[in-house]
Order: structure tokens, then sequence, then C-alpha cells
């Protein structure tokens, strides 16, 4: 473990971004105390530029503060952005790690879905699922985690695959141990390192699946979120830019950040990869 | 398989490469079929899930209707039959290359598609060959000159585009090269009020098309730079480059012959799959420039429960993505000579 | 007699902050016009650095040359620029390496790859080129060079792509060529025809050979003198005879005694017990077919094997990659299952078993695998790895640490490696865990696949021994699959030989070795390296005792 975080924090850029995520996690914790009451509700003078009226980075047309927005909104993407990625991974590792044990009809089937999810554009399948389920958080969740999950069951696959020919995986079978007790406890450990790295990077993608759905009006109406604000901002991009500005500037570096800090997991998991960059 | 060495060409295989590569093409064409069939069943039944139908929407809109005329209605497009009827009907269409009638639009589905088609493809074709083409030049430029400035700031550039939402980096286009400098227009796809005709008609919609594009490309260009710079450094540590340079080939032959044409197998295959993906950022991009594609038709469509009209457009951007992918599988045909056929 | 390349206190740093500062110390080695030398050594002497080092290609910036010179006809390559190396590499010296397949760009024709050659170093017309590539691979016996010209590497064969590289290598008549193990990756009769094609080329050329090899079988067959590099030193250097059969260096003296004689070892009594026997087993594979697909290929990976094994026994099973012998243990341990025929443990037919089935007879049959890097959990300690077996038989947790820990004795390790991982040992005491963990359940058949092949000679011959102990102590009876006759002389009472899939011989081995029956038989022994030497050097060594 200590050795593992000695690789990790060789990567300066990765400690950067875990810094950046602490930064916003703690906005998200401390949001009802720096900016309490509803953050949809008139804080001010509507349409004050950034510092004008008491506004750290300005107001919108109804007068709320983008600020507090941004402040609320940290909670509402990281929430997502970690729950959807979640079920996915969960729902991807079991899919994966079935179809590639198994192989036979189970992973052709995969494989045909996999291949489907690749043809119809995703996030055109992420909206219609939010709008057949009404919006809300759960739709929302349920919707990025659908479009995520097979990017997670096609790298399972193709570990399991690999692995389950290994001759350690056969010196089980010799042993007669079950099925389970070695996807679960011989395969599994040694695919655990892609997995979180791929889980790294999606909840990055899942922040920015759901900030497009929240700008094009789909997001759950009861919560504030960056992309709402952008997406109710876009029309006043004449008269405030501020109001897209700033949430946009948020998703930018929450995302950078993760993904950071995603490469500096696969830098430390991955030492064969660490030693061909360097 | 285990161990069985592969059978010389002179014993095993009579074809010739050209061949397989077309058997390998057509595969490919051939497996697609059922999963475009697949995806219109799916959407069918996920459409019909949804609440309403669009005689409510017809039917709320006009304000008042009788229970008596909205049966009428639906009697009328066929909306009372049992749902496998309903879909056994359409496909049977489609068959014909009927797409259907959108009561909403009071026009034949394959119409509105159509007139809409040409600016979806317009925008997918730059995007694509802006994203792809400086995608894999950036990355061969980093892979290049590994560790140095170039490097660093092509890699910087990519993980800063990637984590950029696109449909701010459309937006703060508009408010610096729209509104703040006034270089290109904010929306749409052309100045109908000029009635331009010939070469001026084409350079007024290239105009409009150049923040579109390098808004939809951004993040696809970050993606494949990343990927041909790693893709590239991956090949550098083969063995046949040790072989290369055991001969004395020159470095610069080892990188634009050598190295290059392998490095570029995952960035094509990655092309491919990013098809679909690149169509639905499309929707996002349509809506910042009001773009008038068929993401935009698809997005009014779900709201207006236009049920024909959207899935004659998840159809046909199933069949574009395959249609794209076929490209795709010629060009990766040609590149690589390993291509399986079983 | 000229002296092409002379090498002088060679020293290759490695990156600082490794166990050792240098991977080559102070080596001193020179080559001179038609001859061949063959730098021998276990993986780690630094023998494939040295080859590196001459060509001006070791793994910058992390490994360099820190001392010494690297003299080509009075030319210090170690000081040479880049350019100037370029200009060497391919036309002065050449270089070919192990593993033909990887060596060769697999995007790009036999025939473009050749004619690379030509076009740095030469000034030729296309025509002449082409002219010139075929004659090259008309000269390293590749039997339709029209052909080949235009085919890509995965389209020959393994000995037909070496042929390929040796083809590229000789292109422009280099002066030296460096021979980087390439023969390892090759079956046995393989790597008669490519050593054979080396010393013709050499012998019509006069070209300089420096050949790296692991295999004294090998240099016995080919080289004029020998060095022996250990830990980066050269130990011992001189002529082939010389060193071969008087050997100084106590290392060397190790070495040499450690390669397995091809001379059977006496039989011992066979017992009329038998333990199991393997009626005319079917196992195919097929691949491609389907529509579009082409007609399917169905390859018979074992047709009709009969075999029998009695108590205490060993029973070798030697073939060429392809022969099936692999498929046939893995259908003995169930691990693959055959389509038709018998296994029969005792009067049970444990083929047709299913998985429920087949649980208690699991004990009875265990396996040994090739790859000791591959064949243990990196991710479970050593312990568990051996403990699991009987665990999952019902043993208690006491008890099965107990076997463990026993067992870890048993196989010559200490009982502290039971808490450790499998990455902190050698591939020799990798192998030795596998082992252990193949007893944990007391079986009373070992099927081991290949598993000396992936070990130094040295750690071969003790784990060769460990097999023998353990079966006669255990009354264990052995499957033992090889690709190395001299292993199988060394270890099997009686052998089958297998190819594509039938096993065309089998009797005990000394009967087989004096008097093969078969065809195939005889072109495998006769390719066994350093097969004539050995011989005389032990006839001689027993005359003189």
């Amino acid at each position: 473990m200590l050795s593992f975080w000695n690789r990790f924090s060789r990567n300066r850029s990765a400690v950067l971004g875990l810094g950046i995520i602490a930064l916003i996690l703690l906005m998200a914790v401390i949001a009802p105390l720096i900016f309490p009451g509803d953050p949809f509700g008139l804080a001010g003078k509507s349409m004050s530029p950034p510092g004008a009226n008491g506004f750290l980075l300005g107001s919108d047309s109804l007068g709320r503060d983008v600020a507090a927005g941004i402040a609320h909104g940290a909670k509402t993407s990281l929430l997502i952005g970690l729950i959807a990625t979640l079920v996915a991974v969960l729902v991807g590792v079991i899919m994966g790690a079935l179809a590639g044990y198994y192989g036979g009809i189970i992973d052709d089937l995969l494989m045909r879905t996999t291949e489907m999810f690749q043809t119809i554009p995703s996030f055109v399948f992420a909206i219609l699922l939010v709008a057949i389920m009404k919006p809300s958080i759960e739709s929302v969740v349920i919707a990025i985690a659908v479009v995520s999950w097979p990017a997670v069951a096609r790298l399972v696959r193709g570990e399991f695959l690999s692995l389950r020919n290994r001759e350690f995986v056969q010196a089980c079978h010799t042993v007669g141990m079950s099925d389970v007790r070695i996807m679960l406890g011989e395969i599994l450990p040694n695919c655990l390192s892609p997995i979180i790295v791929i889980g790294s990077l999606m909840v990055a993608t899942a922040i920015l699946i759901e900030s497009g759905l929240a700008f094009l009006g789909l997001g759950d109406p009861n919560v504030m979120s960056w992309g709402f604000q952008i997406g109710a901002g876009r029309t006043l991009l004449r008269s405030a830019w501020w109001v897209c500005t700033f949430p946009g500037i948020a998703i930018l570096l929450t995302v950078l950040a993760i993904n950071l800090v995603g490469e500096g997991l696969n830098d430390a998991l991955n030492p064969r990869l660490r030693e061909r960059a360097s | 398989m285990p161990a069985f060495g592969p059978v010389p060409f002179w014993l095993g295989d009579p074809m010739n490469h050209s061949t397989r590569r077309l058997r390998y093409v057509l595969k490919r064409l051939i497996q697609a079929i059922p999963i475009v069939i697949a995806i219109v069943v799916m959407n069918f039944f996920l459409l019909n899930l949804a609440e309403g139908d669009a005689v409510d929407v017809l039917a709320g809109e006009a304000g008042s209707a009788t229970p008596e005329y909205m049966a009428e209605l639906r009697a009328k497009f066929g909306l009372d039959q049992p749902l496998p009827v309903q879909l056994a009907v359409y496909m049977k269409n489609v068959l014909t290359l009927d797409l259907g009638y959108s009561f909403r639009h009071e026009m034949p589905v394959s119409e509105l598609i159509f007139d809409r088609l040409f600016a979806t493809l317009l925008l997918m074709v730059s995007t694509i060959s802006l994203a792809v083409g400086f995608g894999i030049l950036l990355g061969l430029i980093a892979a290049t000159g590994l560790n140095t400035w170039r490097d660093t700031a092509i890699s910087i550039f990519a993980l800063i585009t990637y984590a950029t939402p696109l449909f701010w980096v459309g937006l703060m286009l508009i408010v610096v090269f729209s509104l703040g400098l006034g270089w290109f227009p904010t929306s749409g796809m052309e100045n109908f009020a000029q009635f331009y005709e010939g070469w001026d008609r084409v350079f007024d919609i290239a105009h409009h098309l150049v923040l579109p594009t390098i808004t939809l490309s951004l993040f696809y260009l970050a993606l494949y730079t990343r990927l041909m710079r790693a893709s590239m450094l991956e090949q550098y540590g083969q063995d046949y480059v040790v072989t290369a340079r055991a001969k004395g080939v020159s470095e610069r032959r080892i990188v634009f012959v050598h190295v290059l044409r392998n490095a570029l197998l995952p960035v094509v295959t990655m092309a491919g799959v990013q098809v679909g993906a690149l169509i639905g950022g499309s929707v996002i991009v349509e809506s910042v420039f009001a773009w008038p594609g068929l993401g935009m038709l698809a997005f009014e469509a779900l709201f207006a429960r236009d049920l024909n009209l959207l899935l004659g457009i998840f159809l046909l951007s199933a069949l574009l993505v395959v249609g794209v992918n076929l490209v795709v599988d010629i060009v990766y045909s040609s590149l690589d000579p390993r291509i399986e056929v079983s | 007699m000229t002296r092409l390349l002379d090498i002088q206190g060679l020293h290759v740093a490695l990156p600082a902050g490794g166990q050792r500062a240098y991977a080559v110390e102070n080596a001193s080695l020179h080559l001179d016009e038609n001859e061949i030398l063959c730098v021998v050594g276990e993986s780690g002497s630094g023998k494939s650095l040295t080859a590196r080092a001459v060509m001006g290609l070791l793994p910058r910036p992390h490994v360099r040359i820190a001392k010494g010179s690297v003299s080509l006809q009075g030319e210090d390559l170690a000081k040479a620029k880049e350019p100037r190396m370029r200009e060497l590499r391919g036309s002065e010296i050449s270089m070919i390496f192990q593993e033909p397949m990887t060596a060769l760009n697999p995007v790009m024709t036999i025939g473009d790859q050749i004619d690379e050659v030509f076009r740095f170093h030469a000034a030729m017309s296309g025509r002449e080129r082409r002219e010139k590539a075929l004659t090259l691979l008309n000269d390293v016996q590749i039997p339709d060079p029209a052909q080949t010209i235009l085919a890509y590497p995965h389209e020959l064969s393994g000995g037909q792509r070496q042929r390929a590289m040796i083809a590229m290598a000789l292109a422009l008549d280099p002066k030296i060529l460096i021979a980087d193990e390439p023969t390892t990756a090759l079956d046995v009769t393989t790597q008669a025809q490519i050593l054979k094609l080396i010393k013709e080329m050499q012998d019509e050329h006069g070209t300089g050979v420096l050949f790296i090899t692991h295999d004294f079988g090998v240099v016995a067959d080919i080289a004029d003198r020998v060095a022996v590099m250990q830990h980066g030193l050269v130990v011992e250097a001189g002529t082939t005879e010389q060193v071969l059969t008087r050997p100084e260096h106590p290392y060397t003296q190790a070495l040499i005694a450690s390669v397995p004689s091809l001379e059977p070892r006496p039989a011992r009594p066979r017992s009329p017990e038998i333990v199991m026997r393997v009626n005319e087993l079917d196992k195919t594979y097929t691949s491609g077919g389907g529509f579009l697909g082409g007609e399917a290929r169905v390859v018979h990976a074992a047709k009709q094997v009969t075999l029998d094994l009695a108590r205490g026994e060993t029973l070798g099973i030697v073939g060429e990659s392809g022969s099936g012998k692999s498929t046939v243990a893995r259908c003995i341990v169930r691990l693959n299952d055959a389509e038709a025929g018998q296994i029969l443990l005792g009067d049970a037919d444990i083929r047709p078993l299913g998985r429920a089935a087949m649980r208690p007879y699991r004990s009875k049959i265990q396996m040994v695998f090739q790859d000791p890097f591959a064949s243990l959990n990196p991710r479970a300690r050593v312990g568990k790895i051996i403990a699991q077996g009987p665990l999952l038989q019902g043993e208690t947790p006491q008890a099965a640490r107990a076997r463990a820990t026993e067992l870890l004795e048993t196989v010559g390790l200490d009982k502290g490696a039971y808490d450790r991982f499998p990455h902190e040992f050698s591939g020799g005491q990798r192998q030795r865990i596998g082992i252990a963990r193949a007893l944990a359940l007391n079986p009373e058949i070992l099927v081991a696949d290949e598993p000396v092949s992936a070990l130094d000679v040295s750690i071969q011959a003790q784990i060769l021994k460990l097999l023998d102990e353990i079966r006669d102590r255990m009354n264990l009876s052995m499957v033992f699959i090889t690709h190395d006759l001299r292993v199988a002389a060394q270890v099997c009472d009686r052998i089958a030989v297998m190819r594509r899939g039938e096993v065309v011989e089998q009797g005990p081995t000394a009967e087989i070795f004096a008097a093969p029956k078969h065809v195939y038989t005889r072109e495998l022994l006769s390719a066994v390296p350093g097969r004539d030497y050995f011989k005389t050097v032990e006839e001689h060594a027993k005359m003189s005792v």
C-alpha cells in the first residue's frame, strides 16, 4: 500500500488532480454553509457582473447567484458521476466476467450487445432513456450507466479471456475448484488494476454526460447542476457571459482532475507502462 | 488454438490478399445487419414504454379533443393495434424503404430526414477529417519529440480539451469569435436572407461550418492525439524496430514507414468505434449552433412523441455508423494484411 | 587469417540503482574471418547485451557502453557516431534474432523488408534489387522465392521466417553476422536445418559469425571457438574442442556436466500394475468455417492415441510443437475434453465424467506446468497456493497448513516461503512451488508438461533430479511431456513419439534410442544438436574411467 502511494505521488500532475478533487469535494460539503438557502432562489440584483453587488461570480437574469449554483452543483455532478460509474462497473464486471470466462453463447450475446451500443449514438440513447423515464436523478444515473457499462464489460471480458487460460487458473481446475471461486478469488484480483483505472476515467465521462443532459434541459429540475446553469445562461451570452463561463470552468477542472488521477493510477498500478513512458 | 504453426501460404489458403480483404469487409457488413434490426426493435419497444403517444400530444395542443376523435385518430395511425403487430407493419415498411409518416410535421419521415441528412453528413465528415487528420499529426509530432516542449504542449492541449464539455466550448467560441471578434456567424447553416447561389453559397455554408466543426472535433482530436502518441510509443518498443536499425535503416524511415503504419491500426479502429459517439455529440453541437441537422430533428421529435420520425432517425444514424465503419474496415484491411476472415 | 572484431575490456553499464552496476564487465573477445564464435551463457550472463553493444543497439539511454573498445578492423565502434554506425549496420555487420515473428514488421512484405537493406546501402535499380532478393531467398532455400517476396511474415512458418531473416542479414555480404539465439524459438528439426544453413552460408562467404546461445549442443555442432559468460564476465574462452572436452573454469565444468546425456539411463524393471490406460483418444480443433468463412479447417490434435502407464514408471511423450503432446496431457488431467476414447484409472473411465463426477478423481492426477511465471497466481501467497487443494478436498486449515509446510521442505524450499509471494522467487524455485502444489493432494499420477523447458540448464538438472526423487519416494507414476530428447533420455523409462496428433512409435526409451523404427523418430534423433560430439565425449569419459 505504501509503495503504491510512493509510485502514485511520484506523478506530480496526479497529485495535483487529487488536490483539485479534494477542494471540489470540500466545496460540495460546505455549500449549504457558505451559500445557505435555495440556489434556485433570488439572491439579489439580476445580471450583476462578477464582483458587483456582492456576487463573486455574478448573477443571472433571475438574480440567482452563479457562485452558489456552482457550489451546490458540485454535489450533483460528483454524486451522479460516482453512482452511475459504480452501477456501470458492477454490471460491466459481471457481464464481462461471465462472457470472458465461459465464452460461447454468453460471449456472443455480450459482444453483439456491445456492438449494438457502439452503433447507437450513446448520448442520443441516454437522452431517449431520460425522456422516457422523466428527468430525475435516478433516471439520469440509469441512463448514464446503461450507455457506459459495455466499455467495462469489453475490458473485463478481454482480461478474463486471457487469464482463464493462464496456467495458475488451470492449476485451480486440476484441484477441483469451483468456477465462482476461480472467477472471484483467482482471476478478478488479477484484473482489478485496469478496472480501477477505467472506473476512474468513467467518472469523468459520466460527469460530462450528466452536464450535457442537464444542458439540454434533461436534468432533474429540482436539483442545481452545472450543465443546467450553462443551459439556462446560453440565451444571455450576449449580455452576461459569466453565467455560462464559470460553471463550464468548474466542469473542466473537475473532469481534468479526475482524468489526471486516473492516469496516475494507471501509471502506479501498471509498472510495465510506466517504464515505457519514462 | 494451441500451438499449430501457421500454414505456409503456398500450402494452405489459395486466396490472394485482395480477395481476402473483400471477404473480410463483406463479412463485417453482413454482421451489421442483425445489429441494425436489433436496434430498430429495441428502440421501437422503448419508445412505446414512454407515456403518451402522438395523439395525446396533438390532442393536448388542440385543447379539447373528444375521446371518440382520439380513438379515431389512433385507428387512422394504426396505434390501436397490438405492439408486435405495429412492429411487424413497421419492419415491413422499412424493407420497402417506407419509414412511415410524421403526424407532427404532416410529411413522410423519409422526406423530413432527407432534408436534414445533408447538414448532419457535412458536419460529420468535416469533423471526422479534422479530428482524425490532426489527431494523427499531433500524436506523431508528440511521439517523435518525446519529452520535448512540443510533446509537453501537445499533451497539455489534449488533456484540457479531453476534459472540456462540448456545449461549453461551443458557447465560448461564440462569445469570442462571433460576438467578440465577429469573424463567424453565431448560428444556422447558411444566410438565407442573401439568396447566395453557386460558389457564394458554398463559401457561405463553409463559413457557417467552421465553429460547429471545431466544437465537435476538439474532444475527438484530443482522443486521437493521445491514442496516436501512445500507439507510436508502443510500436517503438517492438522488436522489428531493432531489426530495422540493425539493417541500417534511417530513423526517419523507421518512423514514417515502419512505426507509423503499425501505430495507425488502433487509431483507425478507434475512429470506427467513436462514430456513434460523434453523432451523439452532434445533437449538442446542433443545438448550440442551431445547425439544421438530424440531431435537432431527433430532439424535437422526442418531445413531440413523434415516434415514426424518431425511429427513422435512429435507423438512419445506425446505418450511418455502419456505413462509416465499413469505410473504416476497408481502410483497416488495406493497412493490416493479418485480417482474419474466419 | 584476418581479425575482424576485437573487443577489449568492454563494460556495459546498467541504470543506476539496479542490482548490478554492469551487465557486461571487462569482456574481451575477438572474432576472425571465416569462423564461428559461440558466446554461451545462461540468462542474465550478459551475452545478448555484448552482441547489442557491437551493433550499437543497446537500449539507450539506460544501458550504455561505459568502458572498453569494440574495434572493427581498427575502427572503434564504441566511439563511432550514429550515422557511421548506421552505415556499418546491414552492410558490414548484420544481425538475426531469436523470434523471427516479432523481429519482422508484420505489415510489410518480405520483399520490401529485404529491399530496405539495398536501398540504404547500395545504389541499385529496382530491377536489380528484385533480382538480388530472389537470388538471396533462393540461397537460403526458401521453396518459392517469387511468392515469398510478396508474402507477409504471418504467412510463413517459423523456419521460413528465420530463413528470410538470414537472407536479409546476408544481403550485402557483411563481414560479420551476429546471431542472437536464432534457433531457440524453433523446433528441433527446423533448428538443425537453420544451423546447417548458417554454417553453409558462413563457409561460402567467409563470414565471421558471433553466435549467442545457451545450448551446448548447438555449440558443439557449429562453433569453431567458444566463450563462456557468467554474470557479465567472460569466464573461459578457447577452441570448441578445448572448452567442451577440457573445461577449466568450474562454472563451465558445471554447465557441461548439466547437459543431459542422450544415452538413455539404465531401464528400471516395469511394474506389472497398470495405473492408467488411455485408449484411442481423439481430440480435434476446428477453425474457420461458418458462412463466408470458407472451408472449415479441422486439426486432429490427438488421433487414436493409445498409451499405458505402469506404477512407478515415467512415460515420456515427445514431439515438436503442434504434435499434440500437450493436448494429450491436458485431456488426461481433464483440462481439455477429448471427444472419443477412454481414459481408464483402474476400471473407471474418467473421459466422459462431468465436473461433479470428476471431483473425487481430481486428487489422483495432478499436473506440473511449463511456465514457472504464469503457473502461480501473482496475487496469492505461496502457502495458500499449495494448501488450497487440500482445503478444497475437505482438509482442516491446520492440516492443510501443516501439509503445505511439509511439502515446501520436500521440494527443497525454506519454510519461510509459506507467507511470501511468487514474485519473490526465481524461476527454479517457482517450479518447486508448482511441484509442491501438485503433490499436495497425494496424487498417484503426475503429469508434467514441459516442466523444465523454461529453465536454465543448471536449474533444469536440479528440477529433474527433484522429480526423480519424488517419484521414487512417493511411488508416483509420471507422464512427462517434452520436446527435448536429451531430457527424455534421462527421465523416461518409456517414450511415445507423437507427430500431428498421432503416436508414431512407443516403447522402452533405450530401445527407441538405439533402434528407432519410424522415419520421424530417426529424423528427430538425428536433429538433436551436439549429438555426435557429446557421444564421443561421453565414450571418452567412460574409457578413462
